[in-house]
C-alpha cells in the first residue's frame, strides 16, 4: 500500500483536488462547495470532528493531502444525511466522506487506532463468510476489539441488550457454531468478485500506471 | 358596467407596481393609449410596503407620490384596480384581452373620509402588513393608496357590517350590489409587470419560521420599521412585544440554494444593510446585530453603503450560512452554525431573527394566459417567441427599484415600437 501512496503522490504532485476527483467516489463534486458551512453546522457529531466537512473540502483544494487522508474526521460520518439534504449545492457529502475514507484505506493511510475503520473491517470480514452479518460473532468481536479485559467489561454492560436481541430472534446463540448463510453463497461471492474486478479496473484507469 | 376605450394601438400593462406604473406612464406620456390592470385595490406594488429605500434611505412614498400625480394628470391612461387578465388571444399588434374585475363595493363618490371603517366591527389580517396586523372589513389599504378609495372586504357582504358601512357613508359611495364583471378589449402590445413575491419562508424547515414567533422575514421587518406600520415603527419581538435590540440577519434565505430558489435574489444583501440602519437608528449603541452570510453582494455604487454599514462597531459580519435555528426557554431564537473563518461552532441567541428572504416571480408559470418563454427560475425571458408581450421589472428578474424602472422604460419603448408599426400599417 505504501507503494501505491508514493505512486499517487508522484502522479498528482500538483493537485490533490485532481487526485480526489479521479479516485474518490463522488470526488468530482468537491469543487462545487461554496464554503457556506451548512453541512458542518448540521452534523450531529459536528463538535467531535477535528475538521468538519466544509473544512475538509477546503483542505482538499488547498492541497493538504496528508492532513486529509490521515485525518480521523473522514471516519466520523455516521451517514445521517443531514448535510446532504441541506447543502445548497447538493453535494453528496456523506458519500464523499465515505469515498475519502475508502481511498485512505486503499493507500494505507488510515490512523492505526481509528475505531470506525477497525469496526468497518470487522463488519466486512464477518459479512464475507456467509453473506449475512453474524450478529453474535460481530458483537463479540466488537467487545474484544480493545483487548480481553475491556471486552468482558463491555459485554457485561450490554448483557441486557444481548438478552433482548436473543428473545426477539435478532441474535441466536447457535450462530456461534458456523451460522447460517445466504441461499446462494457461491453466487454472492461471484457478485463481489465481479464488483472487485470493476473497481480494480476503475482504479487502474486513474491509478499510478495509467496514461496521464 | 366598466367601459374601456381601446384599439389595437393600445398598450396593455399588467401589474401596477413601480415597474408597471413606470412603463404605463412613459408610454402614455408619449401619447399612446394605455390600460393598466392591477390585481390589488391600489397601485404601487411591493414598493408601497417598504419603509425606506437603499442606498439613499429616502422614503418610497416620495417616488410613488410623483408617479401617482403623473397618473392622475394623464388622459391617455386608464387604470383598472382589483382587476386580473384572465385571457389573451391573438398575436403581436392584434391581441384581445379579457379582464376580470372584482367588486370593490365602493364607487367614485368616496372621499376617503373613513366613516365606513369606523362603523364596521369585523377585522381581518392586513395584507399590506403581511398579516402582522389587522384591518377592518371596510378599509383604505394604506395611507397613500391610489385610487384613494375605500374597499369592502367581500367577507362582510351579506353581514350586518355591510349595512352599517352603507348607513355610515354620507356620500352614497357604498354600492352593495356591485358584481364581478368580465370585460374584453383589443390591444397591440402587452407589458407584463407582475413583479415578485417573497419565497415561502416556512419551506426552509431548519429555520423554523412557522414554529418560532421571533423568526420573521425581511418584508415583515420593513413593515415593523414603518411608523405607519403594525407596531408604529417599534422594533419588537412578536412573541412578547419586548424591544428587539439583538437582531440576526440571515442572508440567502431561500436564494442560491438548489433546495429552494436557484438564483441570487440580488437585493437582499443591500436590504439587510439598510435594515441594520433601522436597528441602529432605534437603539443606538445598545443595538447588537449579527449578519450571517455566504458572501456579500453590493454591486457598483452600493459598495459605499456597504462599507459604511460595515464600519459600525455594533454590526458583526459572520461568514456562515447558519445550519439551523432553535428556540430557548425565553423564546429567543438561537442561531446555530459553523463560522467559515476559523471553523468555530456557534450557538447564538438573539431577540429577533430576520430572514433575508429570496424573491421569486409572482406569477406561477402555469397560469400565464398566453404561451410565454420563462427561464428556469420562472422569470420572463426576452425572446422573439413572446411576440408583442414584454416583461418589465421584477417579472423579468430579481431587481432593485432603480434597475426595475430602467427595465420598465425599455419595455415601454418596445411596446411603443409595436403599436407604431400597427399605426403605420393602418395608414
Ligand atoms: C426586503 C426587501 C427590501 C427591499 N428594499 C429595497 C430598497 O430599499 N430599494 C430598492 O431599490 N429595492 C428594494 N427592494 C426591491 C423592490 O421591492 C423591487 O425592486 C420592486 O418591488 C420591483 O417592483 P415591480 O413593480 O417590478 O414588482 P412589484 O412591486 O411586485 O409589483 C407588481 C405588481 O403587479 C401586481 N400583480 C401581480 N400579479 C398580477 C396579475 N396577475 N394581474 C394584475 N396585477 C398583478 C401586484 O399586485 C403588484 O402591484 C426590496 C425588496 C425586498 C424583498
Ligand atoms: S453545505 Fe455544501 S456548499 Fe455548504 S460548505 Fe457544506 S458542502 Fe460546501
Ligand atoms: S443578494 Fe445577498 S442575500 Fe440575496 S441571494 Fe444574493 S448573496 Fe444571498
Amino acid at each position: 500500500m505504501g507503494e501505491l501512496n508514493t505512486a499517487m503522490i508522484e502522479r498528482y504532485r500538483n493537485s490533490f483536488l485532481k487526485e480526489v476527483e479521479a479516485n474518490v467516489e463522488e470526488g468530482e463534486w468537491v469543487k462545487m462547495c461554496m464554503q457556506c458551512g451548512v453541512c458542518s453546522g448540521s452534523c450531529p457529531l459536528g463538535k467531535f470532528w477535528e475538521h468538519p466537512p466544509q473544512e475538509i473540502f477546503m483542505m482538499i483544494r488547498a492541497g493538504k493531502r496528508e492532513a486529509v487522508l490521515q485525518s480521523e474526521s473522514v471516519w466520523m460520518c455516521t451517514s445521517c444525511y443531514n448535510c446532504i439534504v441541506r447543502c445548497p449545492r447538493e453535494l453528496p457529502i456523506t458519500h464523499i466522506m465515505h469515498g475519502l475514507a475508502h481511498y485512505a484505506k486503499r493507500l494505507g493511510l488510515v490512523p492505526k487506532t481509528n475505531p470506525t475503520a477497525k469496526f468497518a473491517q470487522m463488519f466486512w470480514d464477518n459479512l464475507m463468510v456467509k453473506g449475512r452479518v453474524n450478529e453474535l460473532k460481530l458483537g463479540l468481536a466488537l467487545y474484544f476489539m480493545n483487548g480481553f479485559g475491556d471486552g468482558i467489561k463491555v459485554a457485561l454492560k450490554n448483557q441486557k441488550l444481548g438478552m433482548a436481541m436473543m428473545k426477539t430472534g435478532r441474535m441466536n446463540p447457535k450462530e456461534a457454531f458456523g451460522g447460517h448463510a445466504v441461499k446462494d453463497l457461491a453466487g454472492f461471492h461471484k457478485v463481489l468478485k465481479k464488483a472487485q474486478e470493476l473497481e480494480d479496473a476503475r482504479i487502474a484507469q486513474n491509478g499510478p500506471s495509467a496514461g496521464a | 358596467m366598466t367601459a374601456v376605450v381601446a384599439t389595437n394601438e393600445t398598450i396593455l400593462v399588467v401589474g401596477g407596481g413601480i415597474s408597471g406604473m413606470t412603463a404605463a406612464l412613459e408610454a402614455a406620456e408619449t401619447g399612446k393609449r394605455v390600460v393598466l390592470v392591477e390585481k390589488r385595490p391600489y397601485l404601487g406594488g411591493r414598493v408601497s410596503q417598504l419603509y425606506k429605500y437603499f442606498p439613499k434611505l429616502c422614503f418610497p412614498t416620495c417616488g410613488l407620490e410623483i408617479n401617482q400625480r403623473r397618473a392622475k394628470q394623464n388622459p391617455n391612461l386608464t387604470i383598472l384596480t382589483m382587476a386580473e387578465v384572465t385571457g389573451l388571444t391573438g398575436d403581436k399588434g392584434n391581441y384581445r384581452a379579457t379582464v376580470k374585475l372584482s367588486p370593490r363595493y365602493v364607487n367614485a363618490n368616496c372621499t376617503a373620509c373613513g366613516d365606513c371603517a369606523k362603523a364596521v366591527t369585523a377585522e381581518f389580517d392586513d395584507e399590506h402588513n403581511y398579516g402582522l396586523g389587522k384591518r377592518k372589513g371596510a378599509y383604505l389599504p394604506y395611507r397613500m393608496a391610489h385610487p384613494a378609495r375605500y374597499v369592502l372586504d367581500p367577507a362582510i357582504i351579506g353581514t350586518p357590517d355591510a349595512e352599517r358601512a352603507k348607513a355610515a357613508c354620507r356620500y352614497d359611495a357604498i354600492d352593495l350590489d356591485m358584481q364581478e364583471e368580465t370585460i374584453d378589449f383589443p390591444c397591440g402590445a402587452v407589458i407584463w409587470a407582475t413583479g415578485w413575491k417573497p419565497y415561502d419562508a416556512a419551506k426552509i424547515q431548519p429555520y423554523g419560521y412557522d414554529r418560532f414567533p421571533n423568526v420573521i422575514t425581511s418584508v415583515e421587518f420593513e413593515r415593523m420599521a414603518d411608523p405607519t406600520g403594525p407596531t408604529g415603527g417599534k422594533l419588537v419581538r412578536p412573541s412578547d412585544g419586548k424591544e428587539a435590540k439583538k437582531v440576526a440577519f440571515i442572508q440567502c434565505a431561500g436564494s442560491r440554494d438548489r433546495n429552494h430558489l436557484l438564483h441570487c435574489s440580488r437585493i437582499c444583501c443591500m436590504a439587510s444593510f439598510k435594515q441594520c440602519t433601522y436597528v441602529i437608528d432605534a437603539f443606538g449603541t445598545d443595538a447588537r446585530i449579527n449578519v450571517y452570510y455566504i458572501d456579500l453582494r453590493a454591486i457598483d455604487r452600493f459598495e459605499d453603503f456597504y462599507q459604511k454599514v460595515r464600519a459600525n462597531q455594533n454590526i458583526t459580519f459572520i461568514k456562515s450560512k447558519p445550519a439551523s435555528i432553535t428556540q430557548d426557554k425565553d423564546g429567543s431564537p438561537v442561531v446555530h452554525g459553523v463560522d467559515t473563518e476559523g471553523y468555530q461552532r456557534f450557538a447564538e441567541p438573539h431577540d429577533l431573527v430576520v430572514l433575508a428572504i429570496g424573491m421569486e416571480p409572482s406569477v406561477d408559470p402555469a397560469s400565464f394566459p398566453v404561451p410565454i418563454v420563462l427561464n428556469r427560475e420562472g422569470f420572463i425571458e426576452t425572446d422573439s417567441a413572446n411576440g408583442g408581450v414584454f416583461a418589465a421589472g421584477g417579472a423579468a428578474d430579481a431587481l432593485d427599484v432603480n434597475r426595475a424602472v430602467q427595465h420598465a422604460t425599455g419595455a415601454a419603448l418596445r411596446a411603443i415600437q409595436v403599436v407604431n408599426s400597427v399605426a403605420r400599417a393602418e395608414v
